[in-house]
């Protein structure tokens, strides 16, 4: 079976292991990827592209009940959930073909099955229908398996009134009320998503504040935009218990020692991510496994010799650009390729696409100080930007943490229209390792949304223009 | 549009290599990926690949040159369906850069007056190759790397960065700040005051010169006594013969060490990676201290010139040694060195190899002493010699035939007669 053998095997064909994949084959490396759904995983199938695809939609019908503001007036509108829906899925589709497309012209195979790791060095067994179709044996493997929703004991999604984000992407019908339960990134998008289309939506967080790894500042101002637009947000609680009825569901949420039951027509279920390190044949290495993830070195080596992982079942942040990245490093390190770091965490941009959207990179004020800076903070609100006021976008400000003695930019928090387009100036302010200033000799364009991110870093030392 | 194809850096320490071979002549299509030149540095061989693709219009640095330096242009690249003016034009910048570097380093005084041979060989017959200072080179460091540096009185210099193309990152200056180290500047202590002199170009290159020497040619030292009673005679009586010319004994010296390297031509000699050289001719270069350092101005084919001759020469290479107006023919490329510290009643010295020649003659002062002479003790002025020998070219016995054949000149000057 000499046609099985392969510099590089990766079980996995999401955005760590297709892009680690093609990063293989471009350093010469014979490379075939093993997926049993869908090329582009979670993230282009059911994640970060078909999620704003929906709340493209949604921000259009805001749009579209405020166009008073703008000097319209429109009748009688409304919307096909099932028609959005189904520009979703095929916006999804569109860029799965694509990843196909991609691999294909960089010369990788793919095998559409489940990949296992056979105790035998470096040979992934591929089961389809559950048979071995072939054997594929690689140098090196990269487990790139991804994630899945958590579920809580008791309240498992049922997938018809309590829903994890898989059904909630593809809803037959708009929920009069929906309960939220946490709010992370995926829990605060589907919150904005169904509240713009017009639910009644609940949020219920355990820890004291939505957005929880967020700046506390952004946090705040979330929730007051959130609630501002008619969403009930429950914080320090806990649900205890769901209750599945014919056509609604009982939720009992305990906070500050008192328990309410609510009842609800659906509930999203979005209590973080479990890697998915079962049925991948990992009793048969000595790969370790700790709290649902695999562990890793920085160069994403398992205890298993030749054997990586990347991206999700590694564990957080559960980011698609993270798995991206890690796969590229992966791949330079076996490769050999000069000057190749291990991956920066403090320069991972994270993105949330709720309404205002939020994105950040780096330390939030309160992990600089609890790392022991001594801190400069600079705020700058959208309300002070000509061109968010031209476009009737004001709710927003950008944070920026600077070390007050060495003028580091330890973190930038931005909450508003189009920061996540833009939170990329500051990474790569970040990657560059420039100090305020550079970033104070820097031409911002006018007018700009962008000019926000400017003024926030001349207001952290005293010079802030239009403030 | 054209493309400027630059030498690359394989490591993040490399400032200069070898071209050593390109795979893609003038005028020929290349591909991004393909093979187009091989690079060597004395650590290794690497093969450099086009990153755009067009044709190899032409190639500015040809096949086997050495120090080249890291992004100089090597070649231009003509991007497809672009007319050839544009190349014309970008050649023509890269030449003019290459002129503006060698018309810098011709005027700079420093540079004539170069240390020694080989060093001024290097700085003023390559200019394009632009030997220029290390501290000169612009420094790759990002601007927090740069600040914590400065925080923590940390010479970037001494830093190795760990990022793209060597560049310093706050990762880099933590860890020399973690380190106990080096890399820390001294700290100036309050009492000892000084002036700090900048250096000249004639300063670093005897600093590399000689360092480089030191470091990397294994020296060894062989002495010798000899009488000069009868040598001082001579000169006395040759002198007495005319007021046209004023023979010292270093001219008898210089002669008497061409002589010695005619009858031990295995020590005229030099190192180099593909073999040892025998010279045919003895060139002599004699150092010369001229203000702000030191010289080594050549009297070629000493062997066959006359000690008036020698004499006359020396004073007028000497006079204009130290005004600075030596032309780099008169100091490079001798094939011995002599270096004669007498006149200071230095007894005798040890002196450091100019390489690539593989020796160097230590002349100490002629002075009264006493000697034993058939077993009866007796007064003589004796000149104590030290010849620094390069061991990979030259070995002892050679080196002790070399001087006593030298001895033996000096002792008995008439022997040059014959």
């Amino acid at each position: 079976m000499a046609e099985n053998n392969y510099d590089m095997v990766i079980v996995g064909g999401g955005p760590g292991g297709y892009v680690a994949a093609i990063r293989a084959a471009q350093l010469g490396m014979k490379t075939v990827v093993v997926e049993s759904k869908h090329l582009g995983g979670i993230c282009l199938n059911w994640g970060c592209i078909p999620t704003k695809a929906l709340l493209r939609c949604s921000e259009i019908n805001h749009l579209l009940l405020n166009l008073d503001m703008f000097g319209f007036s429109a009748d009688n509108i409304s919307f096909d959930i099932k028609k959005i829906v189904k520009r979703s899925r095929s916006v999804a589709g569109q860029l799965s073909d694509g990843v196909k497309h991609l691999l294909k012209k960089n010369k990788v195979e793919v095998y559409d099955g489940w990949g296992r790791l056979t105790g035998k060095a470096g040979v992934v067994a591929v089961e389809k229908n559950g048979k071995i179709i072939v054997e594929l044996k690689g140098k090196h493997v990269i487990l790139a398996t991804g994630a899945r929703a958590r579920a809580l004991p008791g309240m498992e999604a049922d997938g018809k009134r309590i829903w994890t984000y898989m059904e909630a992407m593809v809803p037959e019908s708009l929920p009069a009320s929906l309960l939220v339960v946490g709010s992370g990134a995926i829990g605060v998008e589907f919150a904005s998503f169904y509240r713009n289309l017009g639910s009644e939506v609940t949020i219920v967080e355990v820890l004291d504040r939505v957005l929880p790894v967020e700046d506390e500042e952004i946090s705040k101002l979330a929730a007051k935009s959130f609630e501002k637009q008619g969403m009930t947000l429950i914080t320090s609680a806990q649900v205890k218990a769901l209750k599945v009825g014919s056509s609604s569901v009982a939720a009992t949420i305990e906070s500050n020692g008192k328990s309410n039951e609510l009842t609800f027509e659906r509930v999203i279920m979005a209590v973080g991510i479990v890697g998915n390190v079962e049925n991948i044949g990992l009793e048969n290495t000595k790969i370790k496994v700790n709290r649902g993830h695999i562990t890793v070195n920085e160069w994403c080596e398992t205890g298993e010799p030749g054997v990586y992982a990347i991206g999700d079942v590694v564990g957080p942040p559960w980011l698609a650009h993270k798995a991206s990245h890690e796969g590229v490093i992966c791949v330079e390190k076996i490769a050999g390729v000069n000057d190749v770091h291990p991956l920066d965490t403090s320069n991972i941009p994270g993105c949330t696409y709720c309404q205002p959207q939020v994105a950040s990179v780096g330390m939030t004020e309160k992990a600089a100080k609890d790392a022991g800076h001594k801190v400069r903070v600079g705020r700058f609100p959208f309300a002070g930007s000509g061109k968010a006021v031209a476009m009737g976008d004001t709710e927003g400000m950008v944070k920026t943490v600077f070390d007050a003695e060495t003028g580091e930019l330890l973190g930038a928090h931005m909450i508003g229209a189009e920061v996540t387009e833009m939170i990329q100036g500051y990474g790569i302010a970040k990657t560059l390792e420039t100090t305020e200033a550079e970033l104070l000799h820097t031409i911002f364009a006018h007018p700009t949304i962008s000019e926000t991110m400017h003024e926030s870093v001349l207001n952290a030392y005293g010079r802030a223009i239009h403030y | 549009m054209t493309i400027e194809i630059l030498m690359p850096a394989l490591s993040p320490t490399m400032t200069e290599g070898t071209l050593a071979k390109w795979h893609t002549g003038e005028g020929e299509k290349v591909a991004p990926g393909d093979i187009i030149a091989e690079i060597e540095t004395d650590k290794a061989t690497m093969e450099v690949e086009a990153v755009d693709g067009g044709t190899l219009s032409k190639i500015l640095v040809p096949e086997g040159t050495a120090e080249v330096q890291v992004n100089q242009v090597i070649a231009v690249l003509l991007v497809d369906d672009e007319d050839s003016s544009a190349l014309d034009a970008a050649v023509a910048n890269a030449a003019k850069a290459k002129d503006d570097r060698a018309t810098a380093e011709v005027v700079k005084p420093e540079t004539q007056a170069a240390t020694t041979s080989s060093s001024a060989r290097a700085e003023a017959t390559q200019p394009s190759s632009t030997q220029k200072p290390s501290g000169d080179k612009r420094m790759f460091v990002s601007p927090l790397a740069r600040r914590l540096a400065a925080k923590a009185g940390l010479n970037l210099s001494l830093i190795r960065g760990s990022g793209p193309n060597g560049r310093i990152v706050k990762a880099d200056v933590d860890a020399a700040v973690a380190a106990p180290a080096p890399a820390r500047a001294p700290a100036p202590t309050k009492d000892a005051d000084f002036e700090l002199v900048p250096h000249t170009a004639m300063r670093k290159a005897i600093a590399r010169r000689l360092t480089e020497s030191k470091q990397t040619v294994p020296h060894f030292y062989l002495t010798v006594d000899c009488q000069i009673d009868q040598l001082l005679e001579t000169r006395k009586e040759l002198n007495s013969r005319s007021d046209a010319y004023k023979i010292s004994v270093n001219d008898m010296i210089i002669k008497m060490c061409a002589q010695a390297l005619i009858e031990v031509p295995a020590a005229n000699a030099a190192w180099s990676e593909e073999g040892a050289r025998y010279f045919k001719s003895a060139d002599i270069a004699v150092a010369v201290a001229v203000p702000g350092g030191l010289i080594t101005p050549i009297i070629r084919g000493a062997h066959g010139k006359g000690l008036r001759t020698i004499s006359n020469e020396m004073k007028e290479l000497v006079g204009r040694a130290r005004e600075g107006k030596l032309k780099p023919e008169e100091y490079e490329g001798g094939t011995f060195s002599v270096s004669n510290l007498g006149m200071f009643r230095i007894r005798e010295f040890a002196a450091v190899i100019n390489p690539p020649q593989a020796c160097i003659l230590a002349v100490g002062a002629g002075e009264k002493r006493p000697v034993v002479t058939d077993g009866a003790l007796g007064i003589a002025t004796v000149m104590t010699c030290t010849l620094s020998v390069d061991h990979r070219v030259v070995d002892g016995a050679v080196g002790a035939e070399y001087l006593a054949a030298l001895r033996s000149l000096i002792e008995s000057p008439l022997s040059l007669m014959l």
